[in-house]
């Protein structure tokens, strides 16, 4: 069975260890880009791993590695000060990829 | 120019012509498969972005909770209480094809089921929005779940719709006015040939019924 990691500022993962993730408290940029390496390469067990957008926005050429393979679906999420838009960003990229202009 | 490489003969050009067929209907294939896979794309992004609206709207809140819960509580109370969890998640994954694009599909089991049971201490030593803050990332967390799926499709739609962009392209710009160029770089070479043979023929004709009986035309 596969899990799923989340990886964030400690107040942040906090609330999903709870729910039964696998919380991964970071305190800084380099950290998550350790964690995040850790988690997407040395084990398969990971087919999701959220991550804390305060924390992407430092680490995206690590996150950006991860975009063409099927697993892990790296997914950013909102930290505790609200949304800094990267996620919507992320949406706005694929669709420039695609169709080679920003339509939305 | 590519023709200059190419030697002008016969067996050339029914290469060429071939080539050129196969190229002109891998065009039109690759054409249809980009076309359906922009429109399928076009719809995840569209349930992509309301899915991370609410996925937004959802966490603002529940972190929220969670902020007047840390006020209430003291830091090391709220870290004693979820420490240890008492629900679990397990994710089981499978792939779906969409235009030979392989998508995670994710399919989740919570070891409790009961919702009332994923509040993994005792109610007596901790405030209620903390329980708040719990329900509310519960609910959001399913919303999480389709949202990774989502996402990841979309990604992995994207790189498949460059990738066949570029070899529509490829063929529509390259190859196949290439190919065009070069048959007809060869027909006009064949017909060239051919002219200057006849001449020659007619000349030699010529020639040799004068040397036979000072025939003249």
């Amino acid at each position: 069975m596969l899990k799923i990691a989340v990886i964030g500022a400690p107040e942040t993962v906090m609330g999903f260890k709870a729910l039964g993730l696998e919380a991964c408290p970071v305190a800084d940029a380099e950290e998550a880009r350790k964690t995040l390496r850790h988690l997407a390469r040395d084990s398969e067990d990971y087919a999701i791993i959220y991550v804390e957008e305060q924390l992407a926005a430092q680490i995206q050429p690590e996150i950006d590695r991860y975009k063409d393979s099927p697993t892990p679906a790296i997914i950013l999420i909102p930290g505790r000060e609200g949304p800094l838009g990267l996620g919507q960003k992320a949406l706005k990229d694929a669709v420039e990829r695609a169709v080679g202009t920003d339509i939305l | 120019m590519a023709s200059t490489a190419i030697t002008p003969t016969r067996m050339v050009l029914n290469q060429l012509k071939g080539r050129l067929k196969t190229a002109r209907r891998g065009h039109k294939l690759l054409k249809d498969k980009r076309d359906e896979l922009m429109r399928q794309f076009l719809d995840i992004v569209r349930l992509n972005k309301q899915l991370r609206a609410k996925v937004e709207a959802g966490l603002t809140e529940a972190f929220g909770s969670l902020s007047v819960a840390s006020a209430i509580m003291s830091p090391e109370m709220l870290e004693q209480s979820l420490l240890y969890p008492r629900q679990s998640v397990e994710l089981g994954m499978t792939f779906k094809n969409i235009m030979s694009v392989n998508v995670p599909v994710y399919d989740f089991k919570t070891k409790n089921d009961d919702p009332a049971e994923i509040f993994p201490y005792g109610f007596a030593q901790t405030s209620g929005e903390l329980d708040d803050a719990l329900e509310q990332l519960a609910q959001v967390f399913q919303d999480m779940l389709q949202l990774a799926q989502i996402e990841k499709s979309m990604q992995l739609l994207a790189q498949e719709i460059e990738k066949t962009r570029r070899r529509v392209n490829a063929l529509e710009y390259v190859m196949i006015p290439e190919l065009e160029e070069n048959i007809r770089y060869i027909t006009m070479k064949l017909d060239e040939n051919e002219s200057s043979t006849k001449v020659r023929l007619m000349k030699v004709k010529e020639m040799v019924l004068q040397d036979a009986h000072d025939f003249k035309y």
